[in-house]
């Protein structure tokens, strides 16, 4: 039996994947975006409403959804920090009310494995109960951590809607989506000078299928998602058939964003430094996941720009 | 210790009898680098055959599978005390094993020393990467004295230092034997004769030993590694300080015999068969 799935950031690239994923499934999709005519599966209706707004709300209070994926936040800038902040916790905070108000039964937030920062003295394998780490050394990742904590709160909050935080690793594919794919975008791809950290990644379809199972199993509780076992940096970039830059951390600090070199955060050299690899077993126990792409496909599916075709097959 | 060089088949042969399970890049779920561990033990190679002249005793106690604690005493100036118990266990044992220390948290910051340290599975010093190498029954290698074991002066060099108490708990847990080893000879190759702590801070390091030829480039001198029986504590890792205090005591006084009769070895006044295990 298909459900009536309300699906914020529905217009973003993993957001339009996972859409066309629930209409596969059967499922009906109400997507929630503000930005307009992008990438909108067929089958998918698109309500061009920010989900802070009155007219979200109203997609609530008339057409009462069974469940809500919320994919609706934000890493990186086209908008100001203040602004940034309000989408990822106001958003978040606006989405949790209305499902509480109108008797939504479960709600899935995508974060990010990023949440437990890179520093030289963490664990290597994060569990769900590790806090975040350095987070003042990575000020731009602050909301986003703040907003994971802030879902998982509606655990005790709201305890009648079947709440999952799942915080997921980097995602490759032909897709190109997330923060990965824009490091690994132009020819040459930096790394700090005398580290090589392990670099965890996941096939898009691989996620995508992820997501909606734990949508259908209903799970309640903070999940790492992971796909196949991580691989040192190095060995990524140039499988990505990228040429490597390795420059002390200091000067790559200042050289970010020229010379050909993408921009990063002040707070990302570190995790060019630090692994920051996440233990999936959690996950895996509670929803039978099993990823269908080892690294290389996601790889060369990222380099390439092809590679699968959508629904993501099972293995 | 056998006397041979091997060849690079030969050690990568050895390498892959570990066990360990390498991926497609050669590297297992932690970052241990197979292409690293081989440059490694061709220089413990080379630095056991023909420049130290290290002995090895009572590796039949060290066990063949499963998982396992090696405690035992730093011996004076930089990890020179791991590196041979590394070397013992890669190249005594059949199959070998990889012995995997805990690094001082210091390390994780340096460059090119970090992606060292962690190619070779020697992970920083954090009870959940313990945790974690026990459960998959790797073999653990743990100084309780930490880095102010390695401060040891020359004249120190054969003292024990107070040893925490975080390992006993963790073998408890974790069902681990523990098998105390006593190495002796790193303080007459690495005779520190001052620690410079203000040098060392500005350069991330806890100190700078130095030697009276100045660097700490260690001598080519006599070392005796022993390692004794297991010991098996009856408890869970829940027992109060006073009773896990008690059992490191028993741990630490095992290890002083050891030393004792290291230096015995060394000295010529005890002959290796009349080594006590227990």
């Amino acid at each position: 039996m298909g459900l009536k799935v309300v699906v914020t950031g529905a217009a973003g690239k993993l957001g339009s994947l996972v859409c066309r994923h629930l209409v596969h499934a059967g499922h009906e999709v109400i997507g929630l975006d503000p930005r307009r005519g992008v990438n909108v599966p067929a089958g998918v209706e698109i309500i061009a409403a920010d989900i802070r707004k009155r007219t979200a709300e109203e997609v609530f209070r008339s057409r009462k959804p069974d469940a809500v994926i919320h994919m609706a936040t934000m890493a990186e800038g086209r908008v100001s920090r203040d602004e940034r902040e309000r989408i990822n916790l106001q958003g978040t905070r606006a989405l949790f009310d209305h499902c509480h108000n109108y008797g939504v039964k479960s709600l899935v937030f995508i974060g990010r494995h990023t949440f437990y920062g890179a520093a030289a003295d963490a664990p290597l394998y994060r569990k769900v109960d590790d806090p975040p780490r350095a987070i003042h050394r990575y000020p731009e990742l602050a909301d986003l951590v703040a907003a994971d904590l802030y879902a998982g709160s509606a655990l005790w909050r709201y305890p009648e809607i079947h709440t999952s935080v799942l915080r997921i690793c980097y995602t490759l594919g032909p897709m190109k989506h997330g923060t990965l794919a824009h490091y690994l975008k132009g020819p040459k791809v930096p790394m700090a000078l005398g580290f090589d950290p392990l670099f965890q990644i996941i096939h898009e379809d691989d996620v995508v299928a992820a997501i909606c199972l734990a949508l259908e199993k209903q799970i309640r509780g903070v999940f790492n998602v992971t796909g196949p076992p991580p691989l040192p940096l190095s060995a990524l970039i140039e499988e990505a058939g990228r040429e490597v830059v390795a420059l002390p951390a200091g000067i790559l600090r200042r050289v970010q964003g020229r010379f050909g070199l993408p921009r990063l955060a002040r707070g990302a050299i570190a995790h060019l430094q630090h692994p920051v690899i996440i233990d999936g077993k959690r996950f895996v126990e509670a929803t039978g996941f099993e990823y269908a792409f080892d690294d290389e496909v996601a790889i060369r599916a990222f380099a390439t720009g092809t590679g699968t075709g959508h629904p993501a097959p099972r293995r | 210790m056998e006397n041979k060089i091997l060849t690079d088949d030969e050690l990568l042969e050895r390498i892959d009898a570990i066990g360990i399970p390498f991926g497609r890049h050669g590297y297992d779920p932690y970052g241990v680098d197979r292409r690293e561990l081989l440059k490694n033990f061709k220089r413990l190679n080379w630095m056991t055959q023909n420049y130290f002249k290290l002995r090895t005793h009572g590796t039949h106690n060290i066990p063949a599978k499963g998982r396992g604690m090696l405690v035992g005493n730093h011996s004076g100036g930089f990890g020179l005390d791991g590196g041979m118990v590394i070397a013992s266990a890669f190249f005594d044992l059949n199959p070998p094993r990889l012995a995997q220390g805990m690094a001082d948290k210091f390390i994780g910051n340096m460059p090119f020393m970090s992606a060292l340290s962690n190619g070779l599975g020697q992970f920083t010093g954090l009870p959940e990467h313990a945790e974690r190498l026990l459960e998959e029954d790797r073999l653990l290698m743990v100084f309780p004295e930490g880095h102010k074991g390695t401060a040891k002066l020359y004249k120190e060099r054969d003292t024990l230092v107070n040893f925490g108490s975080g390992f006993l708990r963790l073998a408890l847990q974790h069902k681990a034997p523990i098998i105390p080893f006593t190495f002796v000879g790193g303080g007459e190759a690495v005779p520190t004769v001052m620690n410079l702590y203000k040098l060392g801070k500005a350069m991330g390091v806890p100190y700078v030993p130095i030697t009276p030829w100045i660097v700490a480039l260690p001598l080519p001198v006599r070392m005796e590694l022993i390692f004794s029986e297991p010991m098996y504590f009856d408890g869970n890792g829940n027992e109060p300080d006073e009773v896990i205090e008690g059992w490191v005591q028993q741990v630490k006084e095992r290890i002083a015999g050891l030393l004792r009769q290291g230096r015995a070895v060394r000295e010529g006044h005890l002959h290796p068969e009349e080594i006590r295990w227990d």
